[in-house]
């Protein structure tokens, strides 16, 4: 089976995000990058899916230059090849999103694509039913558990205690969450090869987004202060008194 | 013309589409909404609803987004509607995601505010799972719009509605309905489920270990709570992925959530921050936990917390 997968390069926020002087992007000269969870665990059911049935996982991503670091990160974990449309831009919605990787995979045969549901940042939750609409192949969304029957994907995604259960031709796009799989760790090998491994680099136009980007904002903070119960277990009576004025004890 | 999008759920009308339903008359014009399947034209007439655009195809009642999405982008343009509005729920955003893509038409969603500027609406959404946001500028028509239901409470119209119910056909082929659902399987609670826990217990790095949750399971059980890690936690394998609180697992809302061992990263704090109070145990005092806990303790959990058993334990009297 033939699986492009599609990832975003996220900063890695930890505790705290200062923004752009400009206000426009979050300050990240202090911080790492990773793949967006949800489609970390996208790649990690492509390679799982191609060493039971063969075939080859393309990766593709939409960013930067440096986004060249998740691309060679997953082919490192076992990913055949990757694509990069190359964009500083950061006026990319989901209409424009979409567009471009249809542009980029029009030429290309694929039994399955996979994405994350939403992305980190962003969480626009509409990249992926747009790319399965604008080809015309069935798409099931917050996928957690992904199987192969008789040539059709059965897709189950949690409903509360429940779980919905879909049945698609193939070819089909698939968004998945985190939970359906635990991502591997790239091998040391991987990790080697994938540094000498060919990039297909694709620089892309402008952008023509439908919602323009103007800017980002923090939220308001509380300015609520902690109350602090005291240090280690000389704590505890506090902790007990806190938990019964709370109700719970 | 603004159409509303409304959801039903067993025969009654969802608050996020009341939500949904009360910031449609910023927009101007008649307000129309449109349900798929039956629905209860009734209760939309306070939200001042003229019109009730019917789409009467049995199969629809089955949820079936591909088809969904081609009846609602066959609405829009038959209605000739110039916004769309609806609560930001997983189906609303999936059916508006696929009508958006067959007419190539911008789609704003988890929006928190709007504003309308002339041929453009202002908005501001929810992003990094709520911790941030970003201001943005939907242009074109038709708009389409999902609001967060926590951002916009219900309010009904100055004047209601007649809320006059139209069928109105549309041309689905059995093919559009490849996608629907196929079944249901029941899955099995077992024990307080995280999302609905007055009393939380999580874990994160500083638990160390898989086996190191004993104890917090040792702590929910006195208190009635459930146990939740961290995504350091549930990436380390200590504990199952459906126990991760945080923007990919769950959101938790309970009375007390005590976070042990757990920095505060962002990812986490947006699945805790409904918790009416927060004890956050941590030996770090820089930890940013400290920043957003309402309650505070300084050092080691492995201390502290089986102290904490014992005197829990002598109040239970067990």
């Amino acid at each position: 089976m033939d699986i492009l997968v599609c990832i975003k390069r996220v900063p890695d926020t930890g505790g705290r995000v200062n923004l752009t002087s400009d206000n426009r992007q979050i300050d990240t000269s202090n911080m790492e990058f990773t793949i967006s969870p949800h489609e970390e665990c996208a790649v990690e059911e492509a390679i799982r899916i191609t060493e039971e049935q063969g075939g080859e996982v393309t990766v593709l991503a939409l960013g930067p230059e440096g986004t060249t670091e998740q691309l060679r990160e997953s082919i490192a974990k076992g990913a055949t090849q990757a694509i990069l449309l190359q964009s500083d831009d950061d006026n990319w919605d989901a209409h424009a999103t979409a567009h471009a990787i249809i542009n980029a995979v029009k030429d290309k045969k694929f039994d399955l694509i996979l994405m994350g549901n939403e992305a980190a940042d962003l969480g626009q939750y509409q990249v992926g039913p747009r790319v399965a609409t604008m080809l015309g192949v069935p798409c099931a969304t917050g996928v957690k558990a992904l199987q192969f029957q008789d040539g059709n994907a059965i897709a189950k995604r949690q409903d509360g205690n429940n779980w919905a259960v879909f049945e698609l031709p193939l070819p089909a796009v698939v968004t998945v969450k985190e939970g359906i799989n635990k991502p591997r760790h790239p091998s040391l090998r991987g990790i080697m090869a994938a540094k000498r491994a060919p990039l297909e680099q694709i620089a892309m136009d402008a952008p023509a987004p439908k919602m323009v980007h103007k800017g980002l904002k923090l939220p308001q903070e509380s300015g609520d202060q902690v109350t602090m119960l005291g240090e280690g277990a000389a704590a505890v009576p506090k902790i007990m008194e806190t938990l019964k004025e709370l109700g719970v004890l | 013309m603004t159409l509303v999008y409304v959801e039903y759920q067993d025969g009654a009308l969802t608050e996020a589409s009341q939500s949904a339903l009360s910031v449609a008359s910023m927009f101007g014009g008649p307000i129309h909404a449109m349900a798929l399947g039956s629905a209860d034209a009734e209760v939309l007439k306070p939200y001042g609803v003229e019109k009730v655009l019917h789409v009467a195809d049995d199969r629809l009642n089955t949820y079936a987004p591909g088809a969904a999405g081609k009846a609602v982008h066959q609405v829009i343009s038959s209605q000739s509607a110039e916004t769309v509005v609806a609560a930001s729920t997983a189906s609303a955003n999936e059916i508006l995601s696929r009508a958006a893509a067959l007419g190539d038409w911008g789609f704003a969603s988890a929006c928190t505010e709007l504003s309308v500027d002339g041929d453009v609406v202002n908005l501001t959404r929810a992003i990094w799972g709520g911790s941030l946001f970003q201001e943005a500028q939907l242009t074109g028509s038709p708009k389409l719009i999902t609001v967060d239901p926590n951002a916009f409470a219900p309010q009904q119209a100055t004047a209601p509605g007649a809320a006059e119910v139209e069928a109105v056909s549309v041309a689905l082929d059995d093919a559009d309905f490849v996608d629907q659902l196929k079944a249901v399987e029941k899955g099995e609670q077992q024990g307080i489920p995280l999302a609905s826990a007055k009393v939380v217990i999580g874990g994160g790095r500083g638990m160390g270990s898989e086996e190191a949750f004993s104890i917090l399971e040792e702590l929910a059980g006195l208190l009635n709570g459930a146990v939740g890690g961290s995504r350091v936690a549930t990436n380390n394998g200590w504990r199952s992925h459906s126990d991760q609180i945080g923007q990919t697992g769950t959101q938790i809302g309970p009375d007390v959530y005590i976070a042990c061992g757990i920095s505060g990263a962002i990812q986490h704090m947006v699945g805790c921050k409904n918790s009416k109070n927060i004890i956050a145990i941590n030996k770090d005092a820089e930890a940013p936990i400290f920043q957003r806990a309402s309650h505070g303790v300084l050092g080691d959990l492995h201390e502290i917390l089986p102290a904490l058993i014992e005197e829990v334990k002598k109040v239970k009297g067990v």
